[in-house]
């Protein structure tokens, strides 16, 4: 189809990018009354959110930035609400689990280090952080296959898991449902801010807004320097396995294996600097599979049926960059390596904060209603200047 | 078992007749037949059930891609029929669900 029309289109707010981060605030922003479009790249993208491993993960997270650990923790809490929105405006069942997940350890210095690493969060984060050091005994309570090389675990009850294809498909669904426009125009090439609101430039015609939110993934490495922002985005690949389909064993993630709910076994938490390369190598492949199989000796029967890599969205420090552009009021820049732990923090906080400009939400749960300040400055990117 | 199969076998170069069992029941296959025609001429259309609801599949693309002709092969489950040739004497069930993992390997430490 040709576009025919070159008169510029128009919309409150423009999201550049319609991956788990850009839909997830884009939900928020629609709550928030305001007409939202997406422009997405299409599938030349390099579309992380069709990669990813699905964990919505809390242990370990924010080692050196409390921020990072309250963040990632204030998301797992909101993590339900957002899935039975999802579930209740689109029939779509995103798999959500979140029962506890398992950091397995192959060797007693390994086990050691991480409860140090989690002793240390748990001092600076106060009392409440949960986890337990777990031998190898304890671990078989949780995963009786466990085998006879793993040390032991360490275990957080807050962790948990989900479908991220299904959750990348209900998040689409419910932005159009409610009224959302996604339009697979092509790369964004130029944003040129305006004496009020934003020009951006794709492939098929012009689009004006008054607001424009960066969340393209990598893309925001050209893209933020248009609108007084800087996104200094690194590219991080991991490859995935999948087996093929077996009974239900394994009914906790780990953070590095985890059974879906259609019985396939992921695997994964590789990390390469390659840059833009998101293919797959047999050495690294046969590492997941080695490590794999030493955590779980019953996986050595099982077939692969499919391997991809993908590129995670990294910062020097991995943590996220929230922002708002100084330069050019109206301008924000939301990127971070997790898209599906924090999708749900982007759903709330951060799109409150976006359409409000107010940091502090009260969040009503079946128990109790909680007030939760969003830590925005710990992520603005000056901390990459030198 | 049903008896008739809606496959129609063409004329080919081979005249050889090998027998497999499918379902427990003899069935005359061709020596480069695969396992999952082997199937089809036995008159079974559904090669498996689906793991998550249990609904019957039948094979779908038989070039390896699709993953729904699923078959217990001589007692090794979840083999894709259609990349198997026929050997004389082969056993073919259906793959009912996902099979269960055999956990000998897991020991080492008393529970």
């Amino acid at each position: 189809m040709q576009a025919t029309s070159h008169a510029a289109r128009t919309a409150d707010l423009c999201l550049v990018g319609g991956g788990l981060v850009g839909l997830a605030v884009g939900l928020g922003l629609q709550r928030n009354g305001l007409k939202v479009t997406i422009l997405d790249e299409g599938d030349i993208a390099l579309r992380a959110s069709r990669g990813n491993f699905g964990l919505v993960w809390v242990q370990g997270k924010g080692d050196t930035l409390p921020d990072y650990a309250s963040i990632t923790r204030h998301s797992a809490r909101l993590w339900p609400q957002l899935a039975q929105r999802l579930q209740e405006g689109t029939g779509i069942d995103i798999e959500l689990q979140q029962r506890g997940g398992l950091y397995l350890c192959l060797s007693e210095q390994e086990l050691s280090a991480r409860e140090t690493l989690l002793l240390q969060m748990q001092q600076q984060v106060g009392d409440d952080y949960p986890f337990q050091r777990l031998d190898l005994k304890q671990v078989r309570e949780f995963i009786p296959q466990a085998g006879p090389e793993v040390a032991g675990a360490t275990w957080c009850p807050e962790d948990g898991h989900l479908n991220p294809l299904r959750l990348l498909r209900a998040l689409t669904e419910l932005f159009v449902r409610q009224g959302g426009q996604i339009q697979n125009s092509g790369r964004v090439s130029r944003i040129t801010p305006l004496t009020r609101g934003f020009r951006l430039a794709t492939p098929q015609g012009d689009w004006h807004c008054d607001k424009v939110v960066l969340s393209a993934g990598l893309g925001n490495r050209e893209l933020a320097p248009q609108v007084g922002l800087s996104a200094p985005l690194i590219p991080n690949r991991g490859q995935v396995l999948i087996t093929e389909r077996v009974q239900p064993f394994l009914h906790y993630p780990t953070g590095h294996v985890r059974q879906t709910g259609e019985g396939t076994v992921q695997i994964g938490d590789s990390k390469e600097d390659v840059g833009f390369d998101s293919g797959t190598t047999t050495e690294v492949m046969a590492q997941i599979a080695a490590r794999a199989t030493r955590m779980f000796p019953l996986l050595r029967d099982l077939r692969m049926v499919r391997a991809w890599g993908a590129l995670r969205i990294m910062t020097a420090d991995g943590y996220p960059i929230y922002q708002a552009s100084t330069q050019h009021p109206g301008a924000y820049l939301v990127t971070c390596h997790s898209g599906v732990t924090l999708g749900a923090l982007h759903e709330g906080p951060v799109a409150d904060w976006i359409a409000t400009g107010d940091l502090n939400t009260n969040t009503n749960t079946n128990t109790n209603t909680n007030s939760y300040r969003f830590p925005l400055e710990a992520f603005h990117a000056r901390r990459f200047e030198i | 078992m049903p008896g008739a199969s809606k496959f129609e076998r063409l004329a080919c170069a081979s005249n050889d007749w090998i027998q497999v069992m499918v379902e427990g029941q003899p069935v005359k296959v061709r020596p480069g037949d695969s396992a999952a025609a082997a199937l089809l001429a036995a008159g079974q259309s559904a090669a498996r059930t689906s793991a998550v609801s249990g609904d019957p599949r039948a094979p779908y693309c038989l070039m390896g891609i699709c993953f729904e002709c699923l078959l217990e092969i001589d007692g090794v489950p979840n083999v894709q029929g259609c990349m198997v040739q026929v050997a004389d004497g082969m056993n073919i069930r259906r793959q009912q669900g996902a099979p269960v993992l055999n956990d000998s390997l897991a020991a080492g430490v008393p529970a």
